[in-house]
């Protein structure tokens, strides 16, 4: 309980991963509120290749952190501008009324 | 050591709870602002467990700019207060809260058994390459794998970045009418005949100069 070992991380790696999934899977307000669960799950990935890559002792994960971050960053850009436009189109981000795909 | 724990037992509460209000508030900029704390708290994670550059990072890249942009957004768009949020009041009788609790946490325990079940490879250890030396600092021993092995990585994500640019720009562009622009190609292709005219002028008399 004390010592802190790569469990410990792991373990908070998967709640922040499965709170962000719940995120995306419940939520009915905005789309804006989807793109801030990617983002946790992203980091939960991150959190993970960084306490491996801390505990067995090689750089690559963090190399690879540093790689997610970038295409995350990216994501949340694109993403963003596309939920501009469809607000302007439309008037509306909520989850419930988005049917234009007819998904 | 105790320390050690005491601070990531706080750090990982906080950004527990703050990853549950950013998926439960009513209000989309509180969303915003407890998911800035979560990126704070993780990178304090970060930092404490020796990935001190990726710490950094995280606060410029996320909180710094990732964040502001939802927040930008937010607020540019004007849909901070929404009606309703999950368990809400007008559940039309949908399936997807239940299904979508289950399906999650059945995701949770099976990375809790992964986390609880799996080892290393015996030769894992001995198979790595590139070792985190402790004479060097981080920030200096990722820059050495980063633009040696890794450039052509380092390179595409530039790339990526570029794009992710490029196609923001191109989505959110609208064109206005009557919005006076400068068009350099209607400038430097235009000719002499075009532009200048000649008039012969008579004697004594002006020259009219027709619009």
């Amino acid at each position: 309980m004390l010592s802190i070992g790569l469990g410990h991380y792991l373990t908070l790696a998967a709640i922040i991963f499965t709170i962000g999934v719940v995120g995306i899977f419940l939520n009915r307000k905005n789309v804006i509120v989807i793109l801030m669960s990617i983002e946790l799950i992203l980091l939960a990935v991150n959190i993970n290749l960084v306490s491996f890559s801390i505990f067995i002792n090689d750089l690559s994960g963090q190399i690879f952190t540093l790689f997610i971050l970038t295409v995350a960053a990216a994501e949340a850009a694109i993403g963003l501008a596309i939920i501009v436009v469809y607000f302007r189109n439309s008037d509306t981000i909520r989850v419930e009324e988005i049917k234009d795909l007819k998904g | 050591m105790i320390a050690h724990s005491v601070f990531f037992y706080i750090f990982s509460l906080i950004a527990i709870v703050s990853a549950v209000m950013v998926t439960v508030s009513k209000n989309t900029v509180h969303s915003v602002f407890f998911l800035i704390l979560d990126f704070i708290s993780i990178s304090c994670l970060f930092i404490m467990i020796g990935a001190e550059f990726l710490g950094m990072i995280m606060l410029i890249v996320y909180v710094g700019a990732v964040a502001v942009l939802f927040l930008f957004v937010v607020m540019m768009l004007n849909v901070a207060e929404q009606k309703g949020q999950w368990f809400s009041s007008r559940w039309d009788g949908g399936t997807h809260i239940p299904v979508g609790l289950l399906v999650s946490l059945i995701i949770f325990f099976e990375l809790i058994i992964v986390i609880g079940g799996w080892k290393y490879k015996p030769d894992l250890l001995n198979s790595l390459s590139i070792n985190i030396s402790t004479e060097v600092t981080n920030t200096r021993s990722i820059g050495n794998v980063l633009y040696t092995d890794y450039i052509l990585l380092f390179q595409i994500s530039g790339m990526i970045l570029l794009v992710a640019m490029i196609g923001a720009i191109v989505l959110t562009y609208r064109e206005r009418a009557g919005v006076k622009r400068q068009s350099y190609v209607k400038q430097i292709s235009r000719e002499r005949d075009e532009g200048v005219d000649l008039v012969e002028a008579e004697r004594n008399k002006g020259v009219k100069i027709d619009a």
